[in-house]
């Protein structure tokens, strides 16, 4: 307390003061690092991500609307199945006649897959994530470019099937950390909904279950998901994000699920949020 | 170590807090944007990705 004291202090003592304030330093800068990446970061990376995911969605829908007198073919061909009214207007004779067709429409446009890493895919939306939830889906699990990029959040693992593709449509995306994308991956329910927006419409997705697995777990990325390589007739989605959440992630999980439609106007669900963007 | 620095700082106490604020908060953008991103990308395993992919 006294200043008087403090210039008999020893050396010594003077240097364990010293080391002691800065171990104390930087443990409250480890410290206020752990909200920082729980919090604070997320938080403001999330909200840049929602926010160009928003513009991007907007823009896909521009983009559509003013493809619709050209793809005014393709976008019938989805909406038939729906119709059992008899005789199909398209010749379906190249079509493998799969019992799941009535579930699956085989019909469905489907984009290729883009060449280059961080290449944009379209606009994720899963309403139990959140309401205004929706990230933009780039091409590849790329670390910087992708999944930790302010302007992405989920990626589309290379190979992979694309949205509505017979196969396995798989992606990524962080659980804690750079937007939390999948913070609440395991709040889904069966049956809901996880729909993609890409420049030819809406993939409607609904999620079937969770599966636990090993880091090295490829398999989950199979077109029959853990089972086969080979595609069928049958389209699944599979999410991934590492569990659990508290540092080191050990394990990552795999939501699966299957494919419900396609369509060129957003889905109902979506309305009020797709409103309010004007 | 922090009560040199208190001895360092020029003026009357209003102005030292005035400048430790200015100081502190330079050091927490600083935090934000270099420190903290770095010691994400070095110290943090966050992978959400099976397989070899990064």
């Amino acid at each position: 307390m006294s200043s008087g004291g403090k210039a008999t202090r020893p050396g010594w003592v003077k240097a364990l003061g010293i080391l002691g304030e800065l171990l104390i330093t930087g443990a409250a800068i480890i410290g206020l690092f752990v909200l920082w990446y729980a919090f604070f970061n997320p938080w403001v990376v999330g909200l840049q991500q929602a926010q160009v995911a928003a513009e991007q969605s907007r823009q896909l829908t521009k983009e559509l609307q003013s493809q619709k007198p050209t793809t005014a073919p393709l976008t019938q061909a989805p909406a038939s199945p729906s119709q059992p009214s008899g005789a199909a207007s398209e010749p379906a004779a190249s079509q493998p006649a799969a019992p799941a067709a009535s579930k699956a429409p085989a019909n469905v446009p489907v984009m290729a897959e883009p060449a280059h890493v961080a290449d944009t895919i379209g606009v994720i939306y899963v309403p139990r994530l959140g309401s205004d939830w929706r990230r933009i889906l780039r091409e590849s699990v790329d670390t910087d470019r992708v999944l930790n990029s302010v302007t992405a959040g989920v990626g589309h693992y290379t190979g992979t099937a694309m949205p509505g593709g017979q196969g396995n449509f798989a992606i990524a995306a962080h659980d804690i950390g750079y937007g939390n994308s999948f913070l609440n991956l395991s709040k889904l329910r069966l049956g809901d909904r996880i729909y993609v927006q890409t420049s030819l419409g809406w993939y409607t997705y609904a999620f079937r279950n969770f599966q636990f697995v090993q880091p090295d777990a490829v398999n989950v990325l199979d077109a029959v998901p853990t089972v086969s390589r080979t595609a069928g007739a049958d389209r699944f989605i599979t999410l991934t994000t590492c569990y659990p959440a508290v540092f080191p992630p050990l394990e990552r999980v795999a939501a699966y699920g299957t494919f419900v439609g396609f369509d060129t106007a957003p889905p109902a669900e979506l309305a009020p949020l797709l409103a309010k963007d004007g | 170590m922090y009560r040199a620095f208190w001895r360092i700082l020029p003026g009357p106490v209003a102005v030292r807090v005035a400048i430790l604020a200015v100081l502190l908060a330079a050091v927490l953008v600083a935090l934000d944007l270099w420190v903290f991103p770095w010691m994400a990308a070095t110290f943090v395993n966050d992978q959400a990705t099976v397989g070899d992919a990064p």
